[in-house]
């Protein structure tokens, strides 16, 4: 049982797929969700086996709960993404535009990641003087729903029920990416998330969990990953 | 012993679940102020006002229907009824992807409210919708049962006395069944209280706007335990004494106004 990052979907479904065939056809289920929500069951006691987080504040939750106690290496990085239907009906063309009134924005809730990531993107911008140092007040205060997860951000701006959402730049790559428009974020504002991968101590499979995790680290894993977009980790 | 012990096991799964809520959340006391930080305010009194809308709404508008569906027979009359009762069994995701593609900016029906200015998702009538949607069925059906059982000589009586079916309806039919409408809008109440699906689908999540108990319940679990613990133990709370307030009202309003079986 695995438990990953929403964003995550389309890459550990391939993984998954592949890891099962390696070995002899072993179940893979994966459960996806937004890692603070996974981070909260995991702390309550859900049964998993291994746990792949979008960053390292949710994976400190399941640490600090004490299901994952060994080393929780990067396995990938990601970078963020302006996105808006694909018409794009309130011309969204640049960071500044989320600021401006009447601009629909969805992001999703506090606590997962992205979230957070899209925050450290706004507190940036806000300190550079072109943005205003009320940037992010303006951002948040055109804010229509704080989602449950990436996914659900990315789906609702593909059906065109609000004008623009920060997402990752993996989520573009996702079955919905036709019906969406990206909007680049500058390079000197954008963050870099580090997506961990931990195995749960208490794991009633610690070897086939281990292997997963090797799997995911080793270069056929690493090569799904990059197929959705993803990065490799600093240093790999 | 057979006649004990199943109902025992069943009483058992639906107490021990509150009394777990409320054991947790006593075990970690939150202070008073922080218990009435304003996300848990700003729920309460969205919940409270859009059930309140919504159950307006669902009496003003489901008491001609429940008449016409127990007093009338007309064509497609048991395919409405069937429709009415749809939302009872269908899951409330599925009611709010529904209550999207029909109100979304994208569908006709949206696009064409959109230019007029009524953007509907993401909005507080958004989650009066979802509550009128996925509640309603309980009030009609309840005041249908109860149109239905009014004897046939009422109706006739009140059309010699030269009343139409209004006066019927309105003089008649409905202080008659005042006690059984009065238990169906509790339940209807309770179940726009409770909706979480439909308004997490249509309306969104945003404190003060859309985010209503149930949403702040499930969107505190993950950030802050004990809120989703308090907040659910408010909503356990106020669900108790809507319904004990209901049962006194239909057993005060009964005793005079019952005088059929």
């Amino acid at each position: 049982m695995i438990f990953a990052a929403a964003s995550l979907a389309d890459a550990f479904d391939e993984i998954g797929a592949a890891f099962s065939a390696q070995h002899s056809g072993v179940e893979v289920i994966l459960n996806y969700g937004a890692s603070s929500t996974l981070a909260a069951q995991i702390g309550e006691g859900s049964p998993a086996d291994v746990f792949a987080s979008a960053n390292e504040r949710q994976m400190g939750v399941a640490q600090a709960a004490g299901r994952v106690t060994g080393d929780a290496p990067i396995f990938a990085t990601n970078h963020l993404v302006v996105i808006t239907p694909i018409g794009n009906p309130a011309g969204v063309q640049s960071l500044a535009d989320l600021a401006r009134p009447g601009v629909h924005v969805l992001l999703a809730a506090p606590g997962v990641p992205v979230r957070d990531f899209a925050e450290a993107v706004f507190d940036r911008a806000a300190a550079d003087s072109s943005f205003g140092s009320d940037y992010k007040q303006r951002v948040l205060a055109n804010l229509v729903s704080e989602e449950q997860n990436v996914r659900h951000v990315t789906a609702k701006i593909a059906l065109g029920e609000a004008d623009a959402g920060v997402v990752y730049v993996t989520d573009v790559s996702s079955s919905v990416s036709g019906r969406l428009a990206v909007v680049e974020i500058p390079p000197q504002f954008n963050i870099t998330a580090h997506f961990p991968i931990g195995m749960i101590s208490d794991s009633k499979q610690p070897a086939l969990a281990r292997g997963f995790v090797d799997f995911v680290l080793g270069p056929e894993g690493q090569r799904i990953l990059a197929q959705w977009g993803f990065s490799p980790p600093p240093g790999g | 012993m057979l006649l004990v012990l199943p109902p025992l096991v069943l009483l058992l799964l639906m107490v021990i679940p509150p009394a777990a809520l409320a054991l947790r959340a006593a075990a970690a006391p939150i202070a008073a102020l922080e218990l009435l930080n304003r996300p848990l305010l700003m729920a309460v009194a969205l919940s409270l006002t859009t059930t309140a809308i919504s159950t307006v709404i669902i009496l003003v508008l489901g008491t001609p229907l429940a008449f016409i569906l127990a007093r009338y027979r007309f064509p497609l009359h048991d395919f409405i009824n069937l429709i009415v009762e749809l939302p009872i069994v269908l899951p409330p995701v599925v009611a709010g992807l529904g209550l999207l593609m029909a109100f979304g900016r994208s569908s006709p029906i949206g696009a064409l409210l959109q230019q007029v200015g009524l953007g509907l998702p993401f909005t507080t009538v958004a989650v009066v919708m979802a509550q009128v949607f996925v509640a309603a069925p309980f009030y009609v059906r309840t005041a249908q049962v109860r149109f239905a059982a009014i004897p046939n000589e009422l109706d006739e009586a009140a059309a010699i006395s030269g009343g139409g079916q209004w006066d019927f309806f309105w003089y008649v039919a409905i202080p008659v069944s005042r006690s059984a409408m009065l238990a169906g809008l509790v339940l209807s109440w309770a179940r726009a209280l409770g909706e979480f699906g439909a308004t997490l689908m249509f309306a969104g999540n945003l404190p003060g706007r859309t985010q209503t108990m149930p949403l702040l319940v499930y969107g505190a679990f993950e950030r802050d335990v004990n809120l989703a613990l308090w907040t659910g133990l408010v909503l356990v709370a106020i669900a108790l004494c809507a319904l004990a307030v209901g049962r006194l009202l239909a057993k005060g309003s009964s005793l005079p106004t019952a005088p059929l079986p």
